[in-house]
């Protein structure tokens, strides 16, 4: 199966920008030993998996009555936080919760994808 | 002819789900399969002749009616360009596999506890998966209508598929994290058991089910001291349940039960489990004292011999490390026994503050205070507790306590 994973929020961890550049660099390490972790396992690959910018450079689109309304900002407060996401392929989703322990203890969501059509 | 059925049932039914979920890594169509072919054997079986090896005749019908299942599900989906290819033959065939001889069941536990499902249905799930106990029984276990209870199972079986969720053992590391969530399922289910309504010494049987769930997570994960703990608590709680009701159905106080009707071996096995563990930590240590606590009542030969001093003891070490009131309550009542009623009513306050309108504070209140003699304030505090406790074996227990008080009826 693969799953999305969206890094959602810092959690009980202190602001990206407010940690020392040391602070930083362990931060940087656990992607990395995230990485090999994923890369050791049977069955798992990451597919994809990228930093986002911040919020501020989001931008939301919504059609209502069939007008496309674009407007500044992240979809929903929810998202706001939203640092990075992972596509990984794995055999289950018990393998992804097993890896996510390696990365900075982010609020995570995982979610599956589906085949459309498969549907 | 039933039994053979009930037999394969009590065996095989771990073994037979766990190998149609690893051929299909579909443990929703694999449930259904499995069930829809003890209801196919059940009628062919009924007053005719059984088949030479009833298990291998239920697997051989699950598995055809799994793959009945794939397809037609593989055809509903396919979109119309794709639907000739989908209905030849797309669809794995279950298939036995290496690891046929393992034993499922406790990857069936794991699935069933699993953390991603929501807590409330993974004891429903964990009875359903691992020992196969039919629908309408859990659902009468947790005081549900059946289809409520069967649409629960539906959508978390589906859930699991959903996710994909692991069917498999954890590695025996990780084990630690994830054994009290199973504990907690399990415990979750067999208190259902006791909780008053509805046919209530026929639900109390029920949870003979849950215990038998207990005593096979213990033996499967050896060495997990809350499994152990878990399963002396319910074997020395269990083995009560015959004495727990009169014959009119009326609840029996531990204090009047029949002693001889208590069950002495799943005592002895209760014990046997409790000896070998040493005071831990977590939930685990909140389950050993539950069952130091059940011990000290298992082990009296009568009421009046009960190591109350002992119960206390437990009981504060149990509300240090819970913080909760209905402990306190039960520690109330303990030391009362053990240092009389002024003692236990001084602790009872505390505990009253937290619980308010909670029916047993009035029902312990009332109860030292009849043992202290202050008849007139014991009554007020029974009739406190009939005005907030609901229907059911509870209710008329106060309603007997508070009719014998004032000396109308009973002995």
């Amino acid at each position: 199966m693969k799953y999305l994973v969206l890094l959602i929020g810092d959690g009980e961890l202190p602001p990206w920008d407010s940690l020392s550049p040391e602070e930083q660099a362990a931060g940087m390490k656990k992607f990395e030993d995230f990485d090999a972790a994923c890369a050791a396992r049977d069955g798992v690959q990451i597919l994809s998996g990228e930093p986002l910018a911040g919020p501020s450079t989001s931008t939301t689109l919504r059609t209502r009555s069939g007008r496309l309304a674009v407007t500044e900002g992240p979809y929903a407060e929810a998202i706001e936080g939203l640092g990075g996401y992972y596509l990984i392929e794995s055999p289950d989703l018990d393998t992804v919760i097993e890896l996510l322990g390696v990365l900075p203890a982010y609020d995570m969501q995982i979610t599956p994808t589906i085949d459309p059509y498969a549907m | 002819m039933p039994d053979v059925l009930g037999q394969v049932l009590r065996d095989d039914w771990g073994r037979l789900l766990g190998r149609l979920i690893r051929g299909s890594g579909r443990p929703d169509l694999a449930e259904d399969a499995l069930a829809e072919a003890f209801v196919q054997a059940a009628e062919q079986w009924h007053g005719r002749e059984v088949p030479a090896n009833p298990a291998g005749w239920l697997a051989t019908t699950a598995q055809r009616r799994l793959i009945d299942a794939q397809r037609s599900e593989a055809r509903r989906r396919a979109p119309e360009f794709r639907r000739a290819v989908a209905s030849g033959a797309s669809v794995q065939p279950v298939v036995a596999t290496p690891g046929d001889d393992v034993d499922d069941r406790m990857a069936l536990l794991f699935m069933a506890t699993h953390p991603a499902l929501a807590e409330d249905v993974r004891p429903a799930l964990a009875l359903r998966f691992v020992l196969g106990i039919p629908t309408e029984v859990i659902a009468r276990l947790f005081l549900v209508p059946t289809p409520t209870m069967a649409a629960r199972l539906t959508r978390a079986k589906r859930r699991l598929a959903e996710i994909g969720a692991a069917f498999r053992v954890p590695a025996p590391a990780t084990w630690p994290e994830r054994v009290d969530d199973v504990a907690h399922a399990i415990y979750l289910g067999f208190t259902a058991g006791y909780a008053p309504g509805g046919d209530e010494r026929r639900r109390t049987a029920d949870a003979t089910d849950a215990v038998r769930l207990a005593v096979l997570a213990a033996d499967l994960l050896p060495g997990q001291p809350v499994l152990e703990a878990l399963a002396a608590l319910v074997l020395l709680h269990h083995s009560r349940r015959d004495a727990r009701f009169a014959p009119d159905g009326t609840l029996v106080l531990l204090a009047d039960q029949d002693r001889t009707r208590w069950h002495g071996d799943e005592i002895a096995a209760g014990l046997r489990r409790l000896t070998g563990l040493p005071p831990t930590s977590g939930y685990a240590e909140e389950l050993r004292l539950q069952a130091l606590i059940a011990a000290f009542h298992a082990t009296a030969a009568t009421a009046s011999e009960t190591d109350w001093a002992g119960i206390a003891r437990a009981y504060r070490r149990l509300e240090q490390l819970t913080g909760s009131p209905i402990v306190r309550l039960n520690r109330a009542v303990a030391v009362g026994e053990a240092h009389g009623a002024a003692a236990g009513l001084a602790l009872l306050r505390a505990a009253g503050e937290r619980l308010p309108g909670h029916h047993r504070v009035a029902l312990v209140r009332a109860e030292l205070l009849a043992r202290d003699g202050r008849v007139d304030e014991a009554a007020a505090a029974y009739r406190e507790a009939l005005s907030t406790v609901g229907e059911g074996a509870e209710r008329n227990h106060i309603a007997l306590r508070l009719a014998r008080l004032e000396g109308r009826g009973g002995p």
